[in-house]
């Protein structure tokens, strides 16, 4: 199933983002930071762990949402941006090399000896908390309230999305 | 003007000073202000941009923040104590603010029965003219398919929301049993209506409404400013003053973000904040000739405090649901609600009859109700799951589509110590003490819960619902519907307001709450609040 830029921007939409705003258009999510592709290619690694398989167009999807998500919003990018440099310490410790350069088994497994997987997400919390709320949450709430990602297990109208008020009388497809 | 330097000097001239912005008061303030009064509203909350909703509504859905911070509840403003036999979670049963407790509200409106009235001094047909201007005021989608419901004079202003997949599953076992469905009246827009939008299924009716298709008194607060009246927000009322006499209140005094207090004057007070806030006021408010608080002769002040018990079933059934589409309900059943003892026929068996347990009390009215957001959402499995990827999705595809509950409410019979207190050994930001609650759950409100489990069970099995949970008399929450605090009466020996909403011993002073209620039936309480505010709001321009 391909997650298009429409899903993206709905998902935008429904977090209070202006769509079509310039950070969207042309804008660079971690423009001032010294690898500014480095940091999109590491949350797009995290998205490729936590993302079903079955899901495609992640890239572009990912792009959109992260950038229009932190547009206006300072903070919410430092925190971010914290979270993937915790993400890059764990693995260059266990592993020698940031994140986004690890197989996809490799990732999987530091987020899993991180505890990121059991964590309590917390904005302010302890490292797995953080990688926890900013990166692996942040992924699965723009996916999970988008209408691809709500079909994936069934739902075209998931919480969060404002997909009107047809589907819920309607029974299961055929 | 930001919200820290606005001006929350006191008005020079007012007639009608309204403490708190939720619905009572906002339509209380609307109806005045337009009748050409001059009225000034004191809110103790903020006012919240609806602009932020969305992201108050990710807070809700999302794990990592206190729930009470969508509507940013707590701390030392809004602190507590439960000291009763049961713990109540007050602050996340209130939402201070312009808007009050409706931003966070299901809003679910039915009218009280007929036989709600019998110990009250006004009857249903005197409240039956309020009870239309306050559909049309909140904007209610209904439909007359409710026999059980009391009588009423026109269509509902919009129409209902047509029932849900799930509700059709419900309907046969309900046919099978002689159980009645019907539609809800629902707050909530179905389609536009007075400049708001039509619901457009967000899913997070409660505790936020990104649209504003459901119904927040937000609303009449701004349509209250349009007709010339004035909000002071941020601006908690610290006590109310009275003339030498003791027979009028004089003024209100509140406290201000910069750290100063006012006095508000006016001809006629209304006080709106809820049925915790509103005793605590008047306790706070003790003089020499009022010892024992404001408008306390009676002693009644605090006491009668009621609310409604929940009761639900659920499980999973071998069929798809299609849960968690809308956030609200689209079916319930009355028919339990004058006599909950009855039994029913069906086209294959029913309801038995109530038969008590030893000692055990008859219970009293219920309300059934039929989720649509029964089990979690796939977006709430995922963000507190264990797992990520093809595992979470398995997961994900394998806990939602097959769950299935019903919920409902059940009344409490008022009883003297049942009560709000004052606590002095606990304070809040002002130095004020704060609301102490004394509450229980009562044998017969435990028979009702048992009941309403009891009917629950009969329609699930019915159905083959492999039943996995049970809300009923040993683990049941509050509604959050506070009532009784101020109760209504013509004797002001027993009662603290008569049936004009006004108190008996100040001539200038009425309240508009469901703290006014004599008894609380099984019924949410906000259409009842509103047109008992509309009519406290007529009787305050008699006066004028």
């Amino acid at each position: 199933m391909e997650l298009t830029r429409r899903d993206a921007l709905a998902a935008l939409a429904a977090s209070g983002v202006a769509v079509g705003t310039g950070a969207v258009l042309n804008g660079d999510l971690f423009a001032d930071d010294p690898e500014p592709e480095d940091r999109m290619d590491s949350l797009l690694a995290v998205a490729e762990v936590v993302y079903p398989s079955e899901v495609s167009g992640v890239e572009e999807f990912v792009r959109t949402y992260a950038l229009g998500r932190v547009e206006d919003r300072p903070d919410y990018r430092d925190g971010m941006v914290g979270a993937l440099s915790t993400l890059d310490e764990y693995a260059r410790t266990w592993h020698d090399a940031d994140f986004r350069r690890l197989d996809d088994e490799t990732r999987e497994s530091v987020l899993d000896q991180m505890g990121v997987d059991t964590a309590s997400p917390d904005p302010e919390g302890s490292d797995p908390a953080r990688v926890r709320y900013y990166l692996v949450n942040e992924l699965l709430y723009a996916l999970y309230t988008s209408p691809t990602g709500g079909e994936l297990v069934g739902i075209e109208n998931p919480q969060g999305h404002p997909g009107g008020t047809g589907s819920y009388r309607r029974g299961p497809r055929g | 003007m930001t919200g820290a330097d606005r001006d929350r000097t006191p008005s020079e001239r007012a007639d009608v000073c309204v403490v708190g912005a939720g619905p009572a008061g906002a339509l209380a303030a609307h109806r005045l202000a337009k009748q050409g009064h001059d009225v000034v509203i004191l809110e103790a909350g903020k006012r919240f941009d609806f602009e932020d909703r969305k992201r108050r509504m990710e807070r809700a859905i999302r794990p990592g923040h206190d729930p009470l911070s969508v509507w940013e509840m707590g701390g030392p403003r809004d602190r507590f104590t439960s000291d009763g036999e049961w713990f109540y979670p007050l602050n996340r049963a209130r939402v201070k603010g312009v808007g009050g407790t409706s931003l966070h509200w299901q809003g679910m409106v039915m009218r009280l029965h007929e036989s709600d009235f019998e110990e009250w001094p006004v009857e249903y047909r005197e409240l039956r003219p309020y009870y239309a201007e306050a559909e049309e005021a909140l904007g209610v989608a209904g439909a007359a398919d409710n026999p059980y419901a009391p009588p009423r004079e026109k269509p509902y202003p919009m129409s209902a929301f047509p029932p849900s997949h799930s509700d059709s599953i419900f309907a046969e076992a309900c046919e099978r049993v002689g159980v009645t469905m019907h539609s809800v009246p629902n707050a909530r827009n179905s389609e536009s209506y007075d400049g708001r939008s039509s619901c457009v299924g967000y899913g997070t009716c409660k505790p936020v409404c990104p649209s504003g298709a459901k119904y927040s008194a937000d609303h009449h607060v701004e349509k209250a400013e349009q007709e010339g009246a004035r909000v002071v927000d941020r601006a908690p009322v610290q006590r109310l003053e009275h003339d030498g006499s003791g027979e009028r209140v004089t003024a209100a005094v509140y406290a201000t973000p910069d750290g100063e207090t006012h006095r508000q004057e006016a001809r006629e007070f209304v006080l709106a904040a809820g049925g915790v806030g509103i005793p605590r006021l008047l306790l706070l408010s003790e003089s020499r000739q009022y010892p024992d608080g404001l408008a306390n002769s009676s002693g009644a002040v605090g006491r009668y405090f009621m609310d409604h018990l929940f009761a639900g079933v659920g499980g999973t059934i071998d069929r798809e649901t299609r849960q968690n589409h809308v956030g609200f309900i689209t079916s319930e059943c009355h028919q339990f609600y004058d006599d909950p003892t009855r039994g029913t026929e069906g086209t294959a068996g029913g309801i038995p009859e109530w038969s008590s347990e030893e000692g055990e009390p008859v219970p009293d009215s219920i309300k059934l109700e039929f989720l649509n957001y029964a089990g979690p959402s796939p977006v709430e499995m995922a963000l507190s799951g264990e797992e990520f990827g093809d595992d979470l999705l398995e997961t994900l595809r394998e806990g939602y589509g097959n769950s299935i509950a019903m919920g409902g409410l059940v009344g409490q019979r008022p009883r003297k110590e049942n009560r709000i207190t004052l606590d002095h050994s606990t304070t809040d930001d002002h130095g004020n003490p704060v609301p102490e609650i004394h509450w229980r759950v009562d044998a017969r409100t435990k028979a009702g819960l048992r009941r309403a489990n009891e009917i629950q069970r009969a329609i699930c099995s019915e159905l083959g619902v492999d039943v996995s949970w049970t809300v009923g008399p040993e683990n049941t929450g509050p509604a959050f519907h506070h009532m009784g605090t101020t109760r209504m009466g013509t004797d002001p020996d027993e009662s603290v307001v008569n049936p004009r909403l006004r108190t008996h011993d100040l001539g200038n002073l009425s309240v508009a709450s469901s703290s006014v209620f004599v008894t609380g039936g099984a019924l949410n309480p906000t259409l009842t609040i509103a047109a008992l505010a509309l009519k406290a709001a007529d009787h305050v321009d008699e006066r004028l």
